[in-house]
């Protein structure tokens, strides 16, 4: 039976963690609704840029070879853009994503192709500097990115692609679902495709380029100063989402942290009270046996 | 007088949206107007001054690089940063300019730690504040 001192000490002290994570779950949850605040700005944005790179490519398939940046190589070299949280107690959000990661570079791999990676945050650079295949890394970015940094990222990947140091590039990140979800999503970045509109529109997409517009100076000089941009979307878009799926990861693991704490305190405070419980029998024993012991 | 509808949209939002008389835009061939009607057209920018009239009230914006699309009457700019003429400013505007010259010269001199086109990009953003502002004043 351990003292009634110890029992004390460790309710004590589950007391003080789940004051931290019931803490941490609400700043969590803060930081979720400023998260959420930073997509839904960036939206119509986003739906605006991708109706006009619809608009622009339909069409294009033929001549993508006018492009360097949709050019479509042989495939021997493959870079993973890495995206993770800079901070960790997130349950299994970040090892998620880095565990699909090493998953596409095992099947790259088996495939014959070189990996390299680049990775934003630091649990994908701690993790990928050790496979000595890192490229180049981005941290400390995660808590108040802008636009401006995914551009960074964007050049560091389109340098090694346009010169022929990578002929794709793959990005691997926390999607955010819904506040109970959030899953590993990989999609391709680079050579940019061209952007089809949606399957549910199908009589669009048969359509073609409506050539409702004219374009100045041309269409191939508007595709060349748009695709940088239409990279930096798609990174930046990349990282709003796992800036809100880090948040959303955090409350649920941060909740049950708080939940399990509560368990062991109400466990903890039942052994405390039987320690003292007998602590007090004990006692009468002894007080009653030397009275007993006097009578005699 | 008919109106175009305008709006400038930047990734943390839109800035502007609003019916107006006539637009004025760095667009990345020169510098172009558009009025109401306009013919469907796209064209990209690049950064510099937005100006609108509104009832004989111009408003300049500093516009970063982007793309405009003009159809049923909406001029829809999409840029990665804008800001009014009147919130710009100057003193940090000008020091970035400072910052972004010396580190265009150091790149002249051969140092290959700095990145040329980030240096470029942040002193066209500068100079166009300035002009911005500039213009707001007068």
């Amino acid at each position: 039976m351990p003292g009634l001192k110890d029992v004390k000490n460790k309710i004590n002290g589950i007391t003080k963690t789940a004051q931290i994570t019931k803490t941490m779950y609400m700043v969590a949850s803060a930081k979720l609704r400023s998260a959420q605040k930073k997509m839904e700005d960036f939206r119509p944005y986003t739906a605006k840029f991708t109706e006009v790179m619809r608009e622009l490519s339909a069409g294009r398939e033929a001549d993508a070879g006018a492009l360097p940046l949709m050019e479509v190589r042989e495939i021997k070299t493959v870079e993973l853009l890495v995206i993770t949280s800079d901070r960790g107690l997130a349950g299994s959000f970040n090892s998620n994503i880095i565990r699909a990661a090493e998953r596409l570079r095992k099947q790259y791999e088996a495939e014959g192709k070189k990996v390299s990676f680049v990775t934003v945050g630091k649990k994908a650079t701690r993790y990928f500097r050790k496979t000595g295949m890192l490229r180049a890394h981005f941290t400390d970015i995660m808590a108040a990115f802008q636009m401006f940094n995914a551009r960074d990222i964007a050049q560091a990947v389109t340098t090694a692609f346009l010169s022929g140091e990578t002929d794709q590039v793959d990005i691997i990140y926390g999607k955010f679902y819904s506040m109970a979800i959030q899953k590993p999503e990989v999609e391709a970045l680079l050579p940019i495709q061209p952007v089809v509109a949606n399957t549910d529109n199908a009589a669009d997409a048969i359509a073609g380029p409506t050539g409702a517009y004219s374009f100045e100076p041309d269409s191939n000089e508007i595709m060349t100063d748009l695709l940088p941009l239409f990279l930096n979307v798609q990174i930046y878009h990349a990282m709003l989402e796992v800036g809100a799926s880090e948040q959303a990861a955090r409350m649920t693991a941060m909740d049950n942290a708080t939940k399990a704490c509560k368990d062991m305190i109400r466990e903890l405070t039942q052994l405390y009270n039987k320690a003292r419980q007998a602590a007090v029998t004990n006692e009468l024993l002894d007080i009653v046996g030397g009275a007993e012991a006097l009578k005699g | 007088m008919a109106q175009i509808h305008l709006e400038v949209v930047t990734p943390s939002g839109p800035v502007v949206s609003e019916d107006v008389d006539v637009v004025t835009a760095p667009g990345t061939g020169g510098e172009f107007g558009v009025l109401a009607n306009h013919a469907p057209f796209l064209t990209t920018i690049k950064p510099g001054t937005l100006s609108y009239k509104k009832d004989r009230d111009t408003t300049y914006l500093m516009v970063s690089g982007g793309f405009v699309e003009v159809s049923n009457n909406r001029a829809t700019f999409l840029v990665e940063s804008s800001e009014f003429g009147t919130a710009i400013d100057v003193e940090r505007a000008l020091k970035a300019k400072e910052r972004a010259e010396r580190r265009l010269a150091q790149v002249a001199q051969g140092d290959e730690h700095i990145n040329r086109i980030r240096a470029e990009a942040a002193l066209h953003r500068a100079m166009a504040r300035i002009q911005t502002a500039h213009k707001t004043k007068l």
